[in-house]
């Protein structure tokens, strides 16, 4: 059934069987397996092709850092690409597909890259492709099959079913990782009383001790302490433990993001129907201490990526942790000591070590000795130079090494075997610490990177991370990084001992990483520095000879580090390469920047709930649900929905906004205007702060009395404006544009803090209080007096621009007499939740009088008939209240916010583009808005344009097209005759005018 | 050859097939590492595409005598290449849309023009709309921009849906997708091979590109520049250009220039390779997202920019998270796919968002900074007449607008509605 | 995520807050009569410090209220903050170039 599997040991659950497809082949794993580790169980090596050159790839990892055993899981659309099978848990019941090869990954058509493979060096995109002919064409063509030809796996085709979350966490004491190092820092801070979490990306604690059970602590087998610990844990309160949780990024100020996976490895009968697939946890944290450990660094020979080429790690990991062996005559070339674990432990599995090829001259360490006492056998100074087979290793050449390093010295022998051990000692997971801005010291007895000082307060690393690697020296560490992240944060509990263990690291090692081989580099075979980037050492020298020194531009040039593997092996391995080129010390060839996340996060956790409704809350008036029953079509204002029209049966949106437009200038109609911002503006200093804030003067203002207002920025551009009634001697009420509210409360805010705190002013955002109807056309004095029976609403009691308060359909409410529409308006605002009951009053009252809702649309008709501007559609941030001809609203006399811009010499200029009416030639057509209008049209380009008109509708009470333009020198250019080239030829040949279509004396308003 | 030198290696197919068969040992150093000199006709101060490609066009074309380009760091490593490499010109106001159209000429045989590959892709750049105000904008701004020759049109709903069908319309009824403006002739580019290909070419014009050596100061006489202060010696120049992008106040600060810049974080990232499955740039002000496909696989996402002064390449995570979300909205499934690296820049804002090309107060010391989100796409264009700027002494046509002194005179171009992500 | 001390609230995070860049700038008293140099000063010209500089935020969403802190721009640490109108507290001054 599964040939590879041991039948005994461990951490599979052997009383689950599982069933799986790769490639369309059934097979058989356990529960607590890995992809990776089933399809080595059933003795499968060759799990998909390289990116490049579609050389066969196997699995080489146990972990995270795997750069070959990539695969496609699932179907559309819950399919995904790229996923790590040797950190994805084994489902049941899961469909696998090899990526980059076609039509099998045993039979490549794409492997005919190989041919071509010299031609194809580093960057021989860089240098080719470009012809024939000059522009872009020849080289779109070619780059459409190389698209073609890059990617990995597919993405899905249909939308995402499934959903995803995100939340907040805080704790004392981060720690990351479950290792021996992490363990022990989380039993200290544990036992302090801090609250820690701690994280581990794996569904297991015990992180390298899950690969090394027989490792002791305390007198206790590895996985027995882990247990022990892991009870005591769970029994303190104040400690939370998760798995299949990563942290992935550290941010500012003990920031981290964190991603758990919630149910990828759940069937999906096991999941519940609640259940996210992912969550992104935004932590903040007191302390943090990062125990993530370290990867094994390879060696690299020639076809070194040959499947059944595993780091040596990784085949003990499979074998202790999964009871697989993934072959059955091993040769492990090392440089180190700590190798040998791994090949005592397969050989007592009865994986024959058919030999130890070791660089060192004279082997030695903790492990080597066993090995000598096992009688495996050992080649000293001698090295794996190159692998034999095609599809699986079939063996290995093993040559001596010369003392430099750079050359065979003889004894060449082939060994047959189906599996290479490789190891090349150990590089800590400095990535955290680094992200967080760490600075890195190099070490030079074990050849890493370890973290220096910490770049932010409160943060540490303990254990491989930090370069120690001797069981008993990570554990001690990690209990004193527990005990002294407790003791920063003023938690002095007693924090035990510290547990003991042996202190074997995997030193000594020989600084080699590249075995030379029986020919020059790149001449025969290729030595792999990242496997699924398919960059090789020559393509290193290739890219230091032509000049791309920096580790930059080596890691860009040559794109080695770039993979979803992010270089986790190839890094340290590449940067050694560059240092020997270049004959520079490693620090100061330097490293490439770590960049999150650690490992690919889901787009879907980062959006979480943020999507569909709640991806931008839609804000909606107390009147929303009689415009929805009514069928309204809406359109979105800022944040706000508005309706827009009230289309009846058979009616076009023309017909719709005609008829609204009519009811108001012939009878009565009502709009929704809740959504303008309203500012509660009290303080004996009020109408001295307006005086600073709007152009015009505010001190005269009669209490009762409405004024229109335009505010500046301090560019003396056009931000906002409004009407603001005095509704007290020490109280107004502010009316902001709709989109404008916030951005306006902000400025007042900032100015009356920042700049004028001696102002005794208070500033309340009443928007969402009231609910606002304005009720507008010949009849709306009648209709308003319907309802509120005790109101004076004639012109002498309530003249145009006023303000009173009383009942209104039996609810205390206030009284605006303002006009947006030129007719006789008033706008009535309750309170919120009275709002929808106002309006039904004013529907059911309004009947017979021919009451008509309308919308935006017609309500933007009506105002451009006056000439009245809407801010962000006659105006766009550049446009001045002159440009506007509103000097009539700007006071002489004081200062207020812009004043002083608006004397700079290129603010005043008669060509500036200013506000006109615009009459097309043939009344029945309709400029477009935003159209551009030129003086003189013609086919040359650039053609001098002299503005675009911002403003235009047909408009019922003119009976013809309407439409407002900023022009340059515009109100100079009365009469003129100008044009507007359409997209599509057509050109409107169309007049200036004043921009006032309708009841210019504004009688009618006033009425 | 242009100029008068010919390449000592020129690339081609032929090139790479001769080279294949000595194990391509005989390739030229493409990128030239340079000690400084002690004195220079001109020097530039920044080695990224800008700085690099102003160095080209002054050796190339303008006969300034001896130039040279210092980076404190290696050349390309600030926005040049941490950017979303989209490139368009379609700008609404004259002054821009004639600037980056310029660019966007040059970029059309840029790689020609350097005997390598910048891999400029026309695939077509699209700007959504998602309400009535943002159409209206649109149609503004396509008519401007096709009268100015930019070629630009508009896509109703079911046009968007036709050029890139992975786009969800609906938008679950809060962005729902409108329309679009199209201009095809937009796309993206490799942005290293930029100032590559810029570096190597200059350097064949005699440019010395001078690697890892920080300004430290400006050396001033009777109001005119006389030198440059680094961490590797003085350098005498008779003009200095300085192209820094995020760090030009500081380095104008140095002598003594104010400029209305902030320089903020913006951040941007990449998934993990996929099949091609978006073959435009999509570009969203309203969601604060830009999104293309590499021709790696990887979909390259532009985010917004972080709101505080920020110096230290990296930004915060409510960025992110609102870029994604957006992403995810539009693109319902992109959800599955993976984040594989994100980082940030420091991008050099101006109060109008547009850039500033300029004469400064100091004799002889010329400034090209301001570009905020958009410089990558302007690289050509920018190097090419700040080059003209530096040499004649006098803003090139241009550049004319682009003068610092418009905020003082109120001639400011308000760009904030082109920009992809407004400041 | 910054973590940012509003001296009226306590350490709350970033998203709660709105920024103003550059401190202890006042608006000038008579506007009219400076010159476009001077007034285009104010506008525009903001210091854009790398290292330790004084800034301003408001708690948007929490007290509404305007404050100043001292941050350096590259580490992004927050040195101190503290109530508009008073005198900044004194801090090491980080300088890069």
């Amino acid at each position: 059934m599964q040939p590879f599997r041991l039948t005994e040991g461990g951490l599979i659950d052997r009383s689950r069987p599982l069933h799986f497809q790769f490639d369309g082949r059934r097979y058989g794993g356990y529960a607590g397996d890995s992809i990776a580790s089933a399809l080595l169980a059933n003795g499968v090596h060759l799990v998909g092709r390289s990116f490049k050159y579609h050389r066969p790839r196997g699995i080489v990892s146990a972990g995270v850092e795997e750069p070959n055993a990539l695969f496609q899981v699932g179907y559309d659309p819950k399919t995904e690409p790229n996923v790590k099978g040797t950190i994805a848990e084994l489902v049941d019941g899961m469909v696998l597909q090899s990526q980059n090869a076609w039509p099998s990954v045993g039979f490549d058509l794409g492997s005919v890259n190989q041919c071509f493979s010299r031609f194809l060096p580093s960057g021989f995109y860089y240098k080719t492709f470009m012809g024939p002919g000059r522009g872009t064409k020849a080289w779109m063509l070619y780059e459409r099959m190389i698209r073609k030809a890059a990617g990995l796996g597919n993405a899905p085709t249909r939308p995402d079913p499934d959903s995803y979350d995100k939340t907040f966490a805080h704790t004392d004491i981060l720690v990351v990782g479950s290792g021996p190092a992490g363990l022990s820092a989380t039993l200290a801070a544990g036992r302090s009383g801090a609250r820690v979490l701690l994280v581990e990306m794996d569904n297991a604690l015990g992180g390298h001790l899950l690969s090394a059970p027989g490792s002791e602590i305390d007198g206790l087998s590895g996985l027995v302490w882990v247990e022990k610990a892991a009870a005591e844990l769970a029994a303190l309160p104040n400690v939370t433990v998760m798995t299949r949780t990563v942290c992935f990024a550290a941010y500012d100020h003990n920031f981290f993001a964190l991603w758990e996976n919630v149910s990828d490895h759940l069937t999906d009968a096991e999941r519940a129907q609640h259940q996210p697939r992912h969550r992104l946890i935004k932590l903040r944290t007191g302390q943090a201490i990062f125990a993530a450990g370290a990867i094994e660094r390879p060696l690299i020979f020639r076809d070194n990526d040959r499947p059944g080429s595993m780091l040596a790690g990784a085949a003990e990991t499979y074998l202790k942790r999964y009871a697989v062996r993934a072959g059955k005559r091993a040769v492990l070339v090392t440089n180190n000591d700590g190798a040998y674990r791994g090949a005592l432990a397969l050989n007592e599995a009865g994986i024959e070590i058919a030999a130890i090829a070791d660089l060192r001259e004279t082997p030695s360490g903790h492990w080597t000795a066993e090995a000598r006492e096992r009688r495996l056998p050992i080649l000293a100074g001698q090295g794996v130079f190159a692998t034999e087979g095609s599809k699986r290793v079939e063996g290995v050449r093993i040559g001596k090494i010369g003392a430099d390093g750079l050359s065979l010295a003889g004894g060449e022998e082939t060994h047959a075997c189906d599996l290479v051990l490789n190891a090349g000692g150990w590089t800590p997971s400095v990535h955290l610490h680094s992200q967080a801005k760490g600075k890195l010291v190099w070490e030079e007895e074990g050849q890493y990177f370890r973290p220096g000082v910490t770049g932010q307060k409160g943060q540490g690393s303990v254990g491989a991370c930090n370069g120690t690697f001797g069981l008993g020296a990570i554990l001690a560490e990690g209990h004193a990084g527990g005990a002294v992240a407790a003791e920063a944060l003023g938690r002095s509990g007693p924090v035990g001992a510290a547990p003991a263990a042996g202190d074997e690291s995997f030193l000594p090692l020989r600084r080699l990483w590249l075995i030379p081989a029986d020919k020059p580099l790149g001449h025969q075979g290729k030595h792999f520095v990242d496997q699924q980037n398919d960059v090789t050492v020559a393509d290193l020298k290739l890219a230091l000879r032509e000049g791309y020194r920096s580790i930059e531009h080596l890691k860009r040039y040559t794109t080695t580090g770039m993979a979803t593997d992010q270089g986790k092996t190839s890094n340290v391995n590449a940067l050694t390469l560059v240092a020997g080129t270049l004959a520079k010390p490693i620090p100061e060839v330097g490293t490439t920047t770590f960049r999150p996340p650690y490992t690919p996060i889901s787009f879907g956790a980062w959006m979480g709930r943020d999507v569909g409704d709640l991806l931008d809350p839609l804000r909606k008036t107390a009147m929303d649900p009689w415009h929805e029953a009514n069928g309204a079509e809406f359109e979105n204002v800022g944040q706000w929905r508005r309706p827009w029209y009230y289309p009846q049966a058979g009616e076009s949106m023309a017909d719709a906004v005609e008829r609204e437009c009519r009811a108001v200038r012939g009878a009565v109609g009502v709009l929704d205007a809740s959504t303008l911002g309203k500012i509660d503006i009290q303080g004996p200093d009020a109408a001295e702060f307006l005086d600073r804030i709007y152009t015009n003067a505010w001190k005269t203002l009669a209490v009762g009395r409405c004024r229109y207002g335009l505010m500046l920025s301090e560019d003396g551009m056009v931000m906002d404006d409004g009407v603001t009634a005095r509704l007290g001697e020490q109280h107004y009420l502010m009316h902001t544009t709709s989109g404008n509210a916030a951005q306006v409360l902000a400025h007042l805010e900032e100015y009356l803090q920042t700049e004028w705190p001696d102002l005794k002013v208070f500033l309340t955002s009443v928007t969402e209080q009231w609910a606002t109807a304005q009720i507008a056309g010949p009849y709306a004095r009648d209709l308003l007096a319907e309802i509120a029976p005790d109101l004076y609403l004639s012109t002498e009691a309530l003249p145009h621009m006023s303000v009173t308060a009383g009942k209104v359909a039996g609810r205390k409410a206030r009284i605006f007499r303002v006009s947006f529409t030129g007719e006789t308006s008033f706008e009535v605002s309750v309170p919120s939740s009275y709002g929808l009951g106002l309006w039904e009053a004013l529907m059911r009252a309004g009947a017979k009088y021919g009451i008509s809702p309308f919308g935006t649309e017609a309500m933007h008709v009506l105002r451009a008939e006056k000439g009245f501007i809407i801010v962000g559609q006659e105006t766009d941030g550049s446009v001045n209240p002159h440009d506007l001809g509103m000097d009539w609203i700007v006071s002489k006399t004081k200062d207020f916010v812009g004043r002083r811009s608006l004397s700079r010499t290129d603010m005043a200029k008669p060509d500036r583009k200013q506000l006109v009416g615009i009459l097309t030639k043939d009344p029945k057509n309709i400029l477009p808005e935003g159209a551009q209008l030129v003086q003189k049209d013609g086919p040359e380009r650039p053609l001098p344009m002299l503005g675009h008109v911002t403003s235009s509708y047909w408009s019922p009470a003119a009976e013809r097209s309407i439409a407002m333009a900023l022009i340059k020198g515009g109100r100079a250019r009365m009469g003129e005759r100008l044009y507007a080239p359409l997209e599509g030829g057509k050109t409107l040949e169309c007049e200036v005018v004043e921009p006032v279509f309708y009841d210019k004396e504004g009688s009618r308003l006033r009425g | 050859m242009q100029g008068g030198q010919s390449m000592k290696q020129r690339y081609s197919l032929a090139s790479l097939v001769k080279n294949a068969f000595s194990h391509h040992e005989g390739w030229a150093q493409a990128l030239p590492s340079a000690e400084p000199r002690e004195s220079y006709d001109v020097v530039i101060v920044g080695g990224g595409g800008h700085g690099l490609a102003t160095a080209y066009y002054l050796a190339k074309e303008l006969q300034v005598g001896s130039v040279a380009v210092v980076e404190r760091g290696w050349i390309g490593g600030g926005n040049t290449g941490r950017n979303t490499t989209i490139v368009r010109s379609n700008y609404l106001w004259d002054q821009s849309a004639a600037l980056y159209e310029h660019g966007l000429k040059l970029w059309e045989n840029l790689s020609h023009e350097l005997n390598y590959n910048v891999m400029f892709s026309q695939r077509g750049v699209m700007n959504l709309a998602h309400n009535q105000n943002d159409l209206r904008a649109l149609s503004r701004r396509i008519n401007a921009n096709r009268l100015n020759g930019v070629d630009s049109e508009f896509l109703d709903a079911q046009g968007v849906k036709d050029f890139c069908p992975v786009i969800d319309l609906r938008g679950n009824g809060r962005y729902p997708v409108l329309g679009a403006s199209l201009q095809r002739r937009g796309g993206t580019a490799r942005h290293d091979a930029v100032a590559w290909g810029y570096a190597r070419a200059a350097a064949e014009y005699g440019v010395d590109i001078v690697q890892t050596c920080p300004v430290e100061g400006f050396e001033i006489k009777d109001g005119r520049v006389t030198a440059v202060r680094t961490a590797r010696g003085r350098i005498a120049a008779k003009k200095v250009g300085i192209a820094a992008a995020g760090h030009s106040s500081v380095l104008a600060q140095m002598a003594g220039v104010q400029l209305p810049i902030q320089s903020l974080p913006l951040q941007a990232l990449v998934s993990e390779p996929v099949k091609p499955i978006i073959d435009c740039v999509v570009m969203s002000s309203a969601v604060h997202a830009y999104v293309s496909q590499s021709d790696k696989g990887e979909l390259v996402i532009g985010a917004g920019v972080d709101r505080y002064i920020g110096y230290g390449q990296r930004g915060s995570i409510p960025v992110t998270e609102e870029t994604l979300a957006a992403i995810c909205e539009l693109f319902p499934l992109f959800r599955r796919l993976r984040m594989l690296r994100m980082w940030g820049g420091i991008v050099d804002t101006c109060p109008d968002a547009s850039p500033i090309i300029s004469k400064t107060p100091v004799e002889g010391l010329f400034i090209n900074c301001g570009w905020g989100t958009g410089g990558f796409k302007a690289t050509p264009g920018s190097g090419h007449v700040f080059a003209h700027t530096i040499a004649r002494n006098e803003p090139h046509r241009l550049a004319e607008p682009f003068r610092l002194d418009r905020f003082v005179t109120g001639f400011t171009i308000d760009e904030h509605g082109a920009a992809a992500v407004a400041h | 995520m910054l973590l940012i001390p509003c001296p009226y609230c306590g350490p709350r995070p970033e998203i709660e807050f709105g920024y103003g860049s550059e401190a202890h700038l006042a608006r000038p008293g008579a506007p009219q009569e400076m010159s476009d140099e001077d007034w285009a000063a104010y506008v525009y010209w903001r210091k854009n410090t790398k290292g330790v500089f004084h800034e301003r935020w408001v708690h948007t969403h929490g007290c509404r209220r305007w404050f100043n802190v001292i941050r350096d721009t590259v580490t992004y640490e927050i040195l101190a903050a503290y109530e508009q109108g008073i005198e900044p507290p004194a801090v090491e001054i980080e300088t890069y170039v």
